[in-house]
């Protein structure tokens, strides 16, 4: 097996008295697009920034590309592509001028870049746009061309910061089909995002965070059969009442959770719960059976209270 | 060969200001026309009929001129070196971006500082040429003054770079333009001489690295004697400006690279 494109053993990452990312282990292979979720303040960010060689390591070893990031970090920059979760353009500029000064930034030559650009923006589907300035440009155009510009100099590895936030489901389907081809090219991809089916969707193996620390890791849908069951019965009660219910369903499922707004059952096979929860004459309000998604796996492991 | 990374930085300042230049139309080249004939041709007509006929011994707008260039190049070097880094850190996020290239601190903050070098010297050039049209000076007296005006302005954009790379709102510069630069541009010798200033605060004028601009502009420019010896004054510009470059890769390697 080559030797993988990043490797973290012990990696930590302190801020004064605050532990952002404690003492975590992980791999990423070649040609793998792999998923960073957790909630936030979990140590996605501070773990993307140092591998991205942007924020020095505290403790412990990192070796990304092959190389230390203290010692290379221009040489690694200058193979890798970085997508940051808010768009830093230079918005008084034209798309092309942003590609452009981005690739000098590189060293390139403006022959290359223009040669490159023809592709990325059509890669992008922002040919028409070109001369356009960036500033009217709509959200999904923007992250596009954020995009775009973390590909000009043909990156070995992509970082993505939660790529598509804040778009509208088009855009979104859009920008995860071009990832997708991306990743048939063979561009490794690192993802940090919290949402879950960004996640399914792009990301061949995911590495679940929680303050600081790796909760889980594995291929999405293992980490539904390890952290959850195959599938889940959702009953709504009237308000106040779910404690009580909860009570009288027990036994139906291999676990049982109680939400504010509903009580979860989760199961192997929804179905069939739902006819033996009838059995025992209770009549929900709603009910739904659903398939396990990684959400239920997320909220198992990082918890249901909101982190601000 | 590739092109050393900090002139990458530089080329990217001009091909925004390739884009931008308009808006600073104005201040590059009506701001010399509105001085000179406000100060040096509507003023000037009243101190050339009183003791500054005596006192300076040349006419006002000449005296006016070289000197209002290098303060003219201060209030560039540092304009350019307050809301544009202000916006790379914290609003346009832009050095962020360049930090995510090959591209390091240091290369970062040399290029800023070569780009407002260039600006500055087209800038001190433009307002040169306004000079010799108001028959202040020569053509070769104003481009005289342009290398310590550009000079002058390097000094204040290093120096005012490290500030606001240190700075966490904006407040701070309005602060430092109320506060330092227009109290400097009206006292640092570039309307009237020092020696008219109260006893107790002449001395402060002198440490000020305006008043040096001012008095290399002139006095070059228009052969006059020096008060302080002029390669001490462009070692004392020379002090801020590298001085204010080193802290600048300090305070924002401190501030970015977290």
């Amino acid at each position: 097996m080559p030797d993988p494109l990043v490797s973290a053993r012990h990696l930590t990452k302190r801020f004064g008295d605050f532990t952002a990312v404690d003492d975590i282990d992980f791999d990423v292979r070649a040609g793998e697009a792999v998923g960073f979720l957790g909630p936030n303040g979990a140590g996605k960010s501070s773990t993307m920034r140092m591998i991205a060689a942007v924020s020095p390591v505290t403790e412990g070893e990192l070796t990304v590309l092959g190389m230390d990031p203290a010692a290379d970090g221009p040489k690694i920059r200058a193979r890798l592509g970085v997508v940051p979760q808010e768009d830093n353009l230079d918005e008084e500029l034209s798309v092309y001028e942003n590609l452009l000064i981005y690739g000098r930034y590189f060293g390139m030559p403006k022959a290359t870049i223009d040669e490159r650009v023809r592709e990325l923006l059509s890669f992008a589907q922002l040919e028409e746009r070109r001369d356009s300035r960036v500033e009217p440009l709509s959200g999904g155009m923007k992250r596009r061309l954020t995009i775009a510009r973390g590909l000009i100099n043909q990156p070995d590895m992509l970082i993505l910061d939660e790529p598509t936030t804040g778009l509208d489901p088009q855009a979104r389907h859009l920008l995860w089909d071009r990832l997708y081809r991306l990743k048939q090219q063979g561009v490794t991809q690192i993802i940090p995002t919290h949402y879950m089916d960004e996640a399914e969707q792009l990301c061949d193996r995911l590495v679940i965070m929680d303050r600081g620390k790796i909760a889980a890791e594995g291929r999405p849908l293992d980490l539904i059969l390890r952290y959850s069951t195959r599938e889940v019965l959702e009953l709504r009660f009237p308000v106040g009442t779910q404690e009580r219910m909860a009570g009288r369903l027990e036994g139906l499922a291999k676990r049982t959770e109680v939400l504010p707004d509903r009580v979860l059952l989760y199961t192997d096979d929804a179905d069939r719960t739902s006819v033996e929860v009838a059995e025992r004459g209770i009549v929900p309000e709603a009910t739904v059976s659903r398939r396990s998604t990684l959400e239920d796996v997320f909220l198992t492991l990082t918890g249901r209270s909101l982190v601000d | 060969m590739a092109v050393p990374a900090p002139l990458r930085v530089v080329e990217a300042g001009a091909r925004v200001y390739r884009r931008t230049w308009r808006g600073s139309v104005i201040s590059t080249f009506l701001n010399p026309v509105l001085f000179l004939l406000a100060m040096g041709v509507g003023l000037g007509t009243l101190v050339d009929e009183g003791r500054g006929n005596t006192e300076l011994g040349i006419a006002y707008l000449t005296f006016l001129a070289p000197g209002l260039l290098a303060a003219t190049a201060m209030q560039t070097g540092a304009g350019d070196a307050s809301y544009p880094v202000m916006a790379g850190i914290k609003w346009r996020k832009t050095y962020h971006a360049a930090l995510a290239t090959p591209l390091g601190v240091r290369d970062l903050v040399l290029g800023h500082v070569g780009w407002v070098t260039v600006r500055l010297t087209f800038v001190t050039v433009v307002y040169a040429g306004v000079m010799t049209l108001f028959g202040a000076t020569t053509v070769a007296e104003g481009l005289l003054a342009v290398p310590p005006a550009v000079l002058t302005g390097v000094a204040f954009a290093a120096a005012v770079t490290a500030y606001t790379a240190n700075l966490q709102r904006e407040t701070g510069l309005s602060t430092l333009f109320r506060f330092v630069i227009v109290p400097l541009f009206l006292f640092s010798g570039t309307f009237f001489p020092i020696s008219q200033l109260p006893d107790a605060i002449e001395p402060a004028a002198y440490a000020t690295p305006l008043w040096h601009g001012v008095s290399l502009c002139r006095n070059l420019a228009l052969g006059l004697p020096f008060e302080v010896h002029p390669l001490l004054s462009v070692g004392y510009l020379g002090l801020w400006a590298g001085v204010g470059t080193w802290l600048s890769i300090r305070v924002m390697r401190r501030r970015l690279v977290v």
